[in-house]
């Protein structure tokens, strides 16, 4: 057994949900952490990963870290897994299942809802995967919370030997506060693995004897959850409105509307709907203010508990006090005091841009110059390619499904798309979470689809983690590095089907562009060089533009990198007498890592190595 | 309706120009005055050129981590582009200091859209109190961009519920490690930022 560290009590730490959820698994003796990267939940790996006392790693994707998890509780030792809200959906399958089994050691599933959508291809709520299997669902307000609902979690989970979804959203994972660590727990005794068939294994004999012993469990929670410290009322001088609330939302209320009494829901489901009832009974009105769908609205008015909800506050996003005002205010029987505001002002807006110089610039500059083309996206930084200058995506929905798509997109053409040739575009990590099954279905039924699979070594969308296709576990050491050729092989595309590219090469990389989609046969282009954040990577010296050579032309703008910017713009009558936009360009030479891509796509050659680079510093950067 | 005893600081600019660590540094200021605070952190893509904000919110007592739309007292603006676009989180005759050093993004760059003609003029016909300096060339003169960051936050020093002393003092902790030269400098920067903003 691992000695936990004691920590120093009453500690004041500034540190962020996320930090704070990492910090109180280390101290409830949670003895194996997994995750699999993924926004607003990341960080929270990266800060156990700072603890030798426990084994912690970044998965595959979220089903092998929960099942991780499950093996590790089964054994006896407390586990966590973390992931973002779409993980989870990915884990559900074994989710589905292990309620039925139950936790040996304290079993902990952290996921982390995106509300707002500030970097998700969907806005769910999580909340649901307690009520659909039948699991407690904690929902801290802040990094304290944060801190002292995990460490609970890991005790309600051995004291009902049930898994425990802790939900987080963005607003707690990326918000810093003021955290007190409390003593680490004793190590708990760690029972060992206990050979448990009737339990363990899930065949339908087995299975249904555990589906009551559930139905059972949940009446003892709901029990629990009129009990439980964690569900608490704040009370307030005005009883005209009373409001039911979980997680961010909470401090947004009690910001908003500073009288009126609060329930404040840690243990949001099963619900405590006696104590709701008699706070119902308190306060002339009831409102249930939940982020984001209206569950336990839905809920409470069943057990016939008059409240409003979504009739009064929008379904989407995060509920602020901005939000809450205006809409609740009436309630209160409060004019809403317009306080003059400074009248918002109109600017251009700032998308997110590919770094300068990555590895992914290459491929949509080729992809965009490329006609007659269906391509099937994924997710991760090359998703941008859908955006400016490129506009060389065509669809994004889940990890993995740029090559199932594709195989439905060939499969599925309609008289009149036969010419054109479907490719899909996916990123090493996501290839190696859920994409592997797709190529093998693009194998399996022959489809002609050409794989374009972005090796840049990292998991380059949540901050260049490191992956399988790096050779680096989660602490950096060095393990197996996956060899993509050999394993597209395995998945059954022929050896010569496969091209290995360097994607700052435009040439080789439209040759094998055009050989690939010619060939009506699964075929893979894979690029091999690194995600520029990253240590693999290194700098060059920077490019220059001669502004006399300069044409003007804005092909090296259809480059996409960041380091070049227009100086200039003049619109010139052709000999025909149209009229043609000329944009002049200058490179930040600061920004600029020379990796020589855009001087590919200058024909008069003005795109030069700058000389002084110092002197150019200070008066070309804008 | 907000508690009075809290201040309110929008810290905005672009990815990559220290708005992150300008806004932790004032955190862990008011953190060693005692006082509760909640700091927004970046989220996700926005750190590719993206807009950057982070709400910091200090007093007795601290409720929600976001600072409702004008209730700000103050903007600390790294690009003037982002001090127009978040001057309306400001409550009227709040103070903003704003970076006068432009930093057009590729969308402008290449003519999709267009940078406002003259962000401060817009600025000064707001009821704000606004300041602002060449930050950004400052800093490449001082010799690293970097800088920008401690002059935006001398910039603000004398408008906050605590000394500039302070400040500075948990700013230079961070580059105690990193040798007396950077201290000096960093040092030089923030008082530039204390004087130069006009
Ligand atoms: C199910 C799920 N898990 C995690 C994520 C978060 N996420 C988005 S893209 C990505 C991986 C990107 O890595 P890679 O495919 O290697 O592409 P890169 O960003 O490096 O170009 C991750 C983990 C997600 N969107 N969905
Ligand atoms: S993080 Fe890496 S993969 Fe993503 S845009 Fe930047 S260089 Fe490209
Ligand atoms: S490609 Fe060359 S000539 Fe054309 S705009 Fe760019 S630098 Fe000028
Ligand atoms: S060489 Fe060209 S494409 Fe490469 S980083 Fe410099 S400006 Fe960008």
């Amino acid at each position: 057994m691992n000695a936990v560290n004691p920590v120093t009590v009453a500690q004041r730490q500034f540190i962020s949900g996320n930090e704070a959820v990492a910090q109180a698994a280390r101290d409830a003796g949670c003895r194996v952490a997994a995750a699999y990267p993924g926004t607003p939940s990341t960080e929270i790996l990266e800060y156990v990963a700072n603890y030798p006392e426990l084994y912690s790693e970044w998965s595959i994707n979220e089903k092998v870290s929960l099942e991780v998890a499950i093996g590790a509780s089964m054994s006896g030792s407390r586990a966590l897994c973390a992931m973002k809200h779409v993980g989870l959906n990915v884990a559900s399958d074994a989710l589905m299942t292990q309620t039925l089994i139950g936790a040996v050691g304290g079993l902990v599933i952290i996921v982390a809802d995106d509300v707002g959508l500030s970097s998700s291809q969907n806005e769910q709520d999580s909340r649901y995967w307690g009520r659909f299997a039948h699991l407690p669902v904690l929902e801290p307000s802040d990094a304290q919370d944060a801190y002292d609902m995990t460490r609970a979690a890991f005790d309600i989970s051995e004291q009902f030997e049930v898994p425990v979804i802790v939900r987080l959203t963005t607003r707690i994972c990326h918000v810093k506060g003021v955290v007190e660590a409390r003593e680490a727990t004793e190590a708990p005794q760690v029972g060992g693995f206990q050979k448990d068939p009737a339990r363990f294994v899930m065949v339908p004999g087995n299975a249904r004897h555990r589906i009551p012993m559930m139905m059972e469990r949940d009446n003892v929670l709901r029990d629990f959850a009129e009990q439980t410290e964690l569900n608490r009322i704040d009370p307030g001088s005005n009883t005209s409105m009373g409001v039911i609330t979980s997680g961010a939302a909470y401090f947004h209320v009690r910001e908003a509307f500073p009288d009126i009494p609060v329930f404040k829901l840690g243990f949001s489901h099963p619900a405590p709907v006696e104590r709701i009832r008699e706070f119902a009974a308190s306060v002339d009105q009831l409102v249930v203010v939940e982020e984001v769908e209206p569950l336990l609205e839905t809920e409470l008015k069943a057990a016939g508990i008059t409240l409003q909800g979504k009739e009064l506050l929008p379904k989407v996003g995060e509920l602020t006090p901005s939000v809450l005002r205006p809409k609740l205010a009436g309630m209160l029987g409060e004019a809403l005091q317009d306080a003059e505001l400074i009248p918002t002002t109109e600017v251009f807006p700032r998308p997110p841009t590919m770094c300068v110089a990555c590895p992914h610039l290459g491929i949509y500059y080729c992809l965009s110059h490329l006609r007659n083309t269906i391509i099937s996206g994924d997710i991760g930084c090359y998703t941008l390619g859908a955006g400016h200058p490129w506009n060389a995506l065509d669809t994004c929905i889940s990890m993995g499904a740029s090559l199932s798509t594709a195989v439905g997109l060939d499969k599925g053409r309609a008289p009149g798309d036969e010419k054109k040739s479907v490719i899909a575009v996916i990123g090493d990590s996501t290839f190696l979470h859920m994409g592997m099954q797709g190529l093998l279905d693009i194998t399996y039924n022959q489809a002609n689809v050409t794989v374009l699979l972005l090796d840049n070594r990292a998991v380059g969308m949540t901050g260049g983690q490191d992956a399988p296709s790096s050779g680096l576990n989660l602490h950096g050491e060095e393990t197996s590095q996956v060899d993509f050729r050999k394993l597209c092989e395995a998945l059954g595309v022929k050896s010569e089907r496969i091209t290995e590219v360097n994607p700052y090469e435009l040439p080789t990389l439209f040759k094998a562009l055009r050989t690939e989609t010619k060939i009506a046969e699964p075929s893979v282009i894979i690029t091999n060089q690194p995600c520029v954040l990253t240590e693999r990577y290194s700098k060059l010296p920077p490019m220059t533009v001669e502004a006399d050579k300069c044409t003007g032309c804005s092909n090296c703008l259809d480059v996409g990198c960041p380091a070049i910017l227009v100086e200039r713009r003049e619109t010139v009558v052709k000999p025909n007498g149209r009229e043609k936009e000329l944009s002049f360009v200058k490179i930040d030479t600061a920004a600029c890592t020379g990796c020589d891509l855009c001087t590919n796509t200058c024909a008069p050659d003005a795109i030069v190595p700058a000389l002084n680079v110092n002197a150019i510093n200070a008066v070309e950067v804008k | 309706m907000t508690d009075s005893a809290v201040t309110n600081i929008l810290v905005a600019g672009i990815g990559g120009q220290g708005v992150m660590t300008a806004a932790d540094i004032l955190a862990t200021t008011a953190l060693a005055m005692g006082l509760d605070v909640k700091k927004t952190e970046v989220a996700g893509m926005a750190q590719r050129g993206g807009v950057v904000t982070s709400h910091v919110r200090f007093g007795e007592k601290v409720l929600s981590p976001s600072i409702p739309p004008g209730e700000a007292e103050i903007l600390l603006a790294f690009e003037p582009a982002e001090a127009l676009r978040w001057s309306s989180h400001l409550k009227q005759g709040g103070l903003a200091m704003v970076n006068t050093f432009a930093q057009e993004p590729p969308v402008v760059s290449i003519g999709l859209f267009d940078y406002p003609d003259d962000p401060m003029g817009q600025l000064a016909e707001l009821p704000l109190e606004v300041h602002h300096y060449d930050a950004g060339h400052a800093a490449i003169e001082l010799g690293d961009r970097r800088l920008i960051n401690s002059i935006m936050l001398g910039a603000i020093a004398d408008h906050l519920p605590f000394s500039a002393d302070v400040l500075l003092d948990c700013l230079l902790q961070r580059f105690q490690r990193k040798g007396e030269k950077l201290v000096a400098l960093n040092r030089e920067a923030f008082e530039l930022g204390q004087h130069a903003f006009s």
